[in-house]
């Protein structure tokens, strides 16, 4: 299968793209889906990720893409046309979000148990119930131990580089892992800002030609996907999936490396902004890390506040070490989370701090719950944390609660409360 | 930073509008932002679309805006619709309206003593375009009352945009962008 066209089959056109275009995040994916020649795209499309569906069907049919594109009836089943095609032999993709990225999962497990490199553009958006069709990261959170590669974009531009480095970092011969990419919904997705795009060329000769592994379309060696193991196997075949996680995260430097010499657009596994000399440090993923700087630059110039920005670029495999050590020099760290906590500490108050407690300084840590269902994330409200965690730098421990809920309408909400652990 | 609220009903363009303004301003060189809220709204329910413009790459995705411009595309909004909300003491207001802008000031006294500005979009673009799509004529006009830009120069950025309408589209865009840009107030 993949690129090889019969005979007289007119191939798709090329698009002239201009050094600067001004895309929203869904934009951004839907070209760079086109740009990598994927094989089949099954998809069922689901706001704020519909866009991405929608252009990249509208280039299919203006003939700039030849691949095939499958409109299925649920999200389970474009998550199983694409394991199906995947296995087959084919480069692969999809995009959703929210309650189509649940009804997904079963079907995640299955893509990153096949070892199959489906690269998913989810576009984060809130779970039901209530219904809230905006922006959160639930259902990034709900995927995170799904053994897929997850990476995550803070605005379009990144959306798209990503989504472009995660074909290439995916299949990979030593990595053979589905991929995540995540954008904010409607705040990045539905969002116009300038994006530099690649040529179509350049673009696709970056990710390069796919290369299959056992396809069963080769009928002349026959395959299996998805065997049952019970406990004879199964957990011997697990730990090979978490090794073959772990180790991706080589095959990402690399390739965020690559990309970097080809568009002197840098990415890292953990980055940070404005650390070299910052005694307090917000650390969040999505928009939120840029609406971040922002804040911190204007404390910097105008309270002489020591602010920095710490944010996981890539979510899956984790990046401990890094972590740690982006984190080494801070006083006080604010974890913000924008997903609910369902009766514990947020993702990155719980991973941030195991990080740092392995390591040999301990930084004062807090976790705030923000954001939910698309409520806005404004300056006001980020200085309001740096001011908070200034506090807790100065006393040297914690005085304020452990979990808040910033933004919230109503009384303050707290939890975790850190008196009842030191009685 | 220049700061721009829409205020507009779904499907009269201020999307469009929004971000055909972001392809002109990002031609120019400069850095653009265009969003808009409207959920799960429908067509005709109210909505608010943003700008922002700035020289460097903007890091702020807060949705909260104190805006140097309001420009009101639908007749009815600058009645219904909280247009004054998060203003500053110099924010300039372009409002879609048949009225004079006496007649305006008189029915929404909360205007007064503000830099307000009318035309009528809805009439222009009826008359041009054939369509109650009021959102280029509102570019013109804020191309007249901002100085952005020449309105040779955004008219011909604006070919550009317009690019993949058929010639026709285009010509009664560029006639109602004219008239706009002449006729505000």
């Amino acid at each position: 299968m993949a690129r090889k066209k019969e005979e007289g089959k007119v191939m798709a056109e090329k698009l002239e793209l201009q050094d600067i275009e001004v895309w929203d995040g869904n934009m951004a994916f839907a070209q760079a889906m086109r740009q990598a020649q994927i094989d089949v795209v099954a998809a069922y499309p689901i706001t704020p990720s519909t866009p991405t569906v929608h252009g990249y069907a509208k280039f299919l049919a203006d003939g700039y893409i030849d691949g095939e594109f499958v409109l299925v009836e649920s999200e389970h089943a474009a998550m199983s046309g694409c394991v199906g095609a995947a296995a087959a032999g084919g480069r692969v993709a999809t995009a959703t979000s929210s309650q189509g990225f649940a009804l997904m999962i079963e079907v995640l497990y299955q893509a990153s148990g096949m070892r199959l490199p489906i690269v998913l553009g989810l576009v984060n958006r809130a779970l039901a119930s209530p219904l809230n069709v905006n922006g959160d990261h639930s259902d990034m959170y709900l995927g995170r131990d799904a053994g897929w590669i997850m990476v995550d974009a803070f605005n379009a531009q990144e959306a798209y580089d990503l989504m472009l480095m995660g074909f290439k970092i995916g299949e990979d011969l030593s990595v053979r892992l589905p991929v995540m990419v995540n954008q904010d919904g409607f705040i990045t997705s539905h969002t116009a800002q300038n994006v530099k795009p690649l040529s179509d060329d350049v673009a696709y000769n970056f990710i390069g030609e796919y290369k299959e592994v056992n396809p069963m379309l080769d009928f002349c060696k026959p395959v299996t996907y998805g065997a049952q193991t019970e406990e004879d196997w199964h957990f011997e075949f697990k730990a090979r999936q978490q090794k073959a996680l772990m180790d991706s995260s080589k095959v990402i430097s690399s390739v965020f490396e690559e990309f970097k010499n080809l568009t002197n657009r840098e990415y890292k596994a953990v980055e940070s902004y404005l650390m070299d000399d910052a005694k307090v440090a917000i650390v969040a993923l999505g928009s939120t890390v840029e609406s971040a700087i922002q804040a911190a630059k204007d404390l910097r110039k105008n309270k002489g506040i020591k602010a920095g920005v710490v944010a996981t670029r890539v979510i899956r495999p984790f990046p401990f070490e890094e972590v740690a050590e982006a984190l080494q020099n801070v006083e006080a760290i604010a974890t913000l989370d924008r997903s609910a906590p369902g009766g514990t500490l947020g993702m990155l108050f719980n991973e941030v701090s195991a990080a740092l407690y392995q390591s040999k300084n301990r930084p004062v840590i807090n976790n705030y719950i923000y954001g939910l269902g698309g409520r806005d994330m404004t300056q006001a409200d980020i200085k309001e944390i740096y001011a908070d965690i200034v506090k807790n730098a100065e006393a040297g421990k914690l005085v304020t609660p452990l979990q808040q809920f910033s933004g919230l309408r109503g009384p303050k909400l707290s939890f975790f409360n850190q008196e009842q652990i030191d009685e | 930073m220049l700061e721009i609220r829409w205020h507009s009903r779904a499907g009269q363009g201020a999307v469009t509008g929004a971000k055909g303004l972001g392809d002109v301003v990002a031609n120019t060189g400069k850095e653009v932002q265009a969003f808009a809220f409207y959920g799960s709204a429908k067509r005709g329910a109210a909505m608010t679309a943003y700008n922002r413009i700035d020289d460097e790459p903007i890091i702020n995705h807060e949705k909260f805006m104190k805006p140097d411009y309001v420009l009101v595309i639908d007749p009815a909004l600058a009645f219904s619709a909280d247009i004054t909300a998060n203003e500053k003491e110099n924010t300039k207001y372009i409002i879609t309206t048949h009225h004079t802008k006496e007649e305006l000031l008189e029915l929404i006294p909360k205007l007064k003593g503000k830099s307000v500005h009318v035309v009528d979009c809805m009439k222009i673009s009826m008359d041009t375009i054939g369509r109650a799509i009021p959102n280029t004529p509102m570019l013109g006009a804020l191309m007249k009352v901002s100085e952005m830009f020449e309105i040779e120069y955004f008219k011909n950025a604006m070919l550009k945009v317009l690019s993949k309408f058929p010639q026709k589209i285009i010509d009664a865009n560029m006639t109602a962008i004219t008239r706009a840009y002449n006729k505000v107030k």
